[in-house]
C-alpha cells in the first residue's frame, strides 16, 4: 500500500492505495468522480483523459502513484459556480454529443488542443489532434464543429 | 493487473540497485505500453521501478553536429523543440505523428526504442540517421540495437540514458499509419549525408532494419525512378489482419519514393 498526495480539481486529495491502482480508479471509486470515463482496456478511447500538471493524459493509463504530488483536472472541474465552461457550453449548442459516453474525454482533450493551437484552430488540426477519442455515436462532425465554436469563445 | 510493488527512483544508479534486488523486476517510462501490456496480464512485473523521477534523463541537447535526447524525454517535447524541428526537421515530424496528444505528452524516446515495437517508429529513424544508444553500461551503435521483435541489445538491469542522432544532409520519414493506432503499418526513414543514403524500414518485418537494397539503388541515383527497380523480398514481410506481405513490399517501395521525394 502507499500513500498518495495530489490536487484534484483544486482540492487537496490524501489516499491509501494499493500500488496497481490506476488514476482513473482513484478518480472513480475513491473520490467518486465518475465524470471521466473508462471506454477501452487498449487506452485508445480517450474516455478517460483528464490533465496532469496542465496537460492531456489517459488516466487509465497512468497509475494513481505516478500523479503523486501533480495538480489533476476533471470535467468535474471546469464548471464555475454552475455555469458550464465555454467548452462545455459550445458542445451543447453544437449538438457535440448524443449519448455523451466521449464526451468528458473529448472536452478535456479540446481544451490541450486549444491551448497548445489557439482559439482560431483550424477543422483540420483538431481532426488530426483529436484522434486519440472514439466516439460511436456522432461521427465526429458536431465534436469538431463543437471544439472550434468553444475554442472561439475561450479567445474571448 | 497483477500486483506488483512499486518503486520510484531518483538516479540512475538506484534505478540498477533496484532492479538487481528485484524478483522480476521492470523499468517504466512513460508506461504508455508497459500498463496496457500489464492491464492485459501479459506481464506481471514483481516491482516496477519508475524512471519518471531522474531528471537527468530528460531534455534535449544540441551541439555543432548532433541532437542528443534523454531516454525520458516525451513525444510531445521532440516534437514541440524548435531546436529539433532546425536540426533534424523528420526526427521532430516523427515524434509528433506517434499515436494521439495524450499517448505523446506520456510515452518517451527510451521506452519506444527499448520496447523494440515491430510497428513503432522511433528504431526507422535510430537506424536511418545512425544513431548512438548511450546506457549506462556502454554506447551501442543504432545498427546492432534493435536485435528481434521486441527484442533489443539491452540487458536486463541496463538504462537507456540517452539516444544521439547525428545531423544529416537531408532526411525524411514517411509512414502508413494504421488508422486506428497510428502504428506504422509500413515506414520508412530516409537520411542522406554527401553522397551517402541510409535507409531505415519499420513495420514491414519482425523488426525495424536498414533497407540495403534500396540504399544501394539510391546511393547511385538519388531519384524516386531508382526506388522503381529494387526488389523487396515479399517472403520476409509481416502479413496479419493489417496488411498482407504482397502488400507491406508494395508500401515499402512506396513509402521510400514519398521519403525520397520529401528530401529533394
Ligand atoms: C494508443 C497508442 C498509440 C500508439 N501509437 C504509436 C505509434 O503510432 N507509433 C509508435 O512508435 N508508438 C506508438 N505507441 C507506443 C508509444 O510510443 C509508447 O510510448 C512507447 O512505445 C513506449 O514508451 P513509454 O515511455 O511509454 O515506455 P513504457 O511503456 O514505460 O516502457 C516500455 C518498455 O521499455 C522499457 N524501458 C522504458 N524506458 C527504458 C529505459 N530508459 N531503459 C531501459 N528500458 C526502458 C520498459 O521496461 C518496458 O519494457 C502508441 C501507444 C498507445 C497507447
Ligand atoms: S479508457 Fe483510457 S483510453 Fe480508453
Ligand atoms: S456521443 Fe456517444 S460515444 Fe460519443
Amino acid at each position: 500500500m502507499l500513500t498518495v498526495k495530489m490536487s484534484v480539481n483544486g482540492k487537496p486529495v490524501s489516499a491509501e492505495l494499493e500500488d496497481r491502482t490506476l488514476l482513473v480508479q482513484l478518480l472513480r471509486e475513491n473520490l467518486r468522480l465518475t465524470g471521466t470515463h473508462i471506454g477501452c482496456d487498449t487506452s485508445q478511447c480517450g474516455a478517460c483523459v483528464v490533465h496532469v500538471n496542465g496537460v492531456s493524459v489517459k488516466s487509465c493509463t497512468l497509475l494513481a502513484v505516478q500523479a503523486d504530488g501533480a495538480e489533476v483536472t476533471t470535467i468535474e472541474g471546469l464548471a464555475k459556480n454552475g455555469v458550464l465552461h465555454p467548452m462545455q457550453q459550445a458542445f451543447m449548442d453544437n449538438h457535440g454529443l448524443q449519448c455523451g459516453f466521449c464526451t468528458p474525454g473529448m472536452v478535456m482533450s479540446a481544451l490541450d488542443i486549444v491551448k497548445r493551437n489557439g482559439s482560431a484552430v483550424d477543422e483540420a488540426t483538431v481532426r488530426k489532434e483529436l484522434e486519440g477519442n472514439i466516439c460511436r455515436c456522432t461521427g465526429y462532425h458536431n465534436i469538431v464543429k463543437s471544439v472550434q465554436a468553444g475554442a472561439k469563445s475561450m479567445g474571448g | 493487473m497483477y500486483e506488483f510493488s512499486y518503486k520510484k527512483v531518483s538516479s540512475v544508479e538506484d534505478a540498477v540497485a533496484a532492479m538487481q534486488s528485484a524478483d522480476d523486476g521492470k523499468f517504466v517510462a512513460g508506461g504508455q505500453t508497459m500498463l496496457p501490456t500489464m492491464k492485459h496480464r501479459l506481464a506481471s512485473p514483481s516491482d516496477l521501478i519508475d524512471l519518471g523521477g531522474i531528471g537527468a534523463l530528460n531534455g534535449i541537447s544540441i551541439d555543432d553536429d548532433t541532437v542528443t535526447i534523454g531516454a525520458m524525454t516525451t513525444h510531445a517535447s521532440v516534437a514541440a523543440s524548435s531546436e529539433v524541428q532546425v536540426a533534424i526537421p523528420a526526427l521532430a515530424k516523427l515524434a509528433g505523428n506517434i499515436g494521439d496528444p495524450a499517448v505523446r505528452n506520456r510515452g518517451t524516446i527510451g521506452g519506444s526504442i527499448a520496447n523494440n515495437d515491430p510497428a513503432a517508429d522511433y528504431p526507422a529513424a535510430v537506424i536511418a540517421l545512425g544513431a548512438t544508444v548511450k546506457t549506462n553500461k556502454r554506447e551501442i551503435p543504432g545498427d546492432e540495437f534493435f536485435t528481434g521483435m521486441f527484442e533489443t541489445a539491452l540487458a536486463e538491469d541496463e538504462v537507456i540514458t540517452a539516444v544521439s542522432f547525428p545531423m544529416v544532409d537531408k532526411a525524411a520519414y514517411m509512414k502508413f499509419e494504421n488508422p486506428a493506432s497510428r502504428y506504422a503499418i509500413v515506414g520508412v526513414f530516409v537520411a542522406k549525408s554527401g553522397d551517402s543514403v541510409r535507409v531505415g524500414i519499420t513495420g514491414a518485418t519482425p523488426c525495424a532494419h536498414r533497407g540495403m537494397r534500396l540504399e544501394a539503388a539510391l546511393n547511385g541515383n538519388f531519384s524516386a525512378a531508382a526506388v522503381e527497380g529494387v526488389k523487396i523480398p515479399v517472403e520476409k514481410m509481416n502479413s496479419d489482419i493489417h496488411a498482407s506481405a504482397e502488400y507491406r513490399a508494395h508500401l515499402v517501395k512506396v513509402m521510400t519514393r514519398r521519403a525520397v521525394e520529401a528530401c529533394s
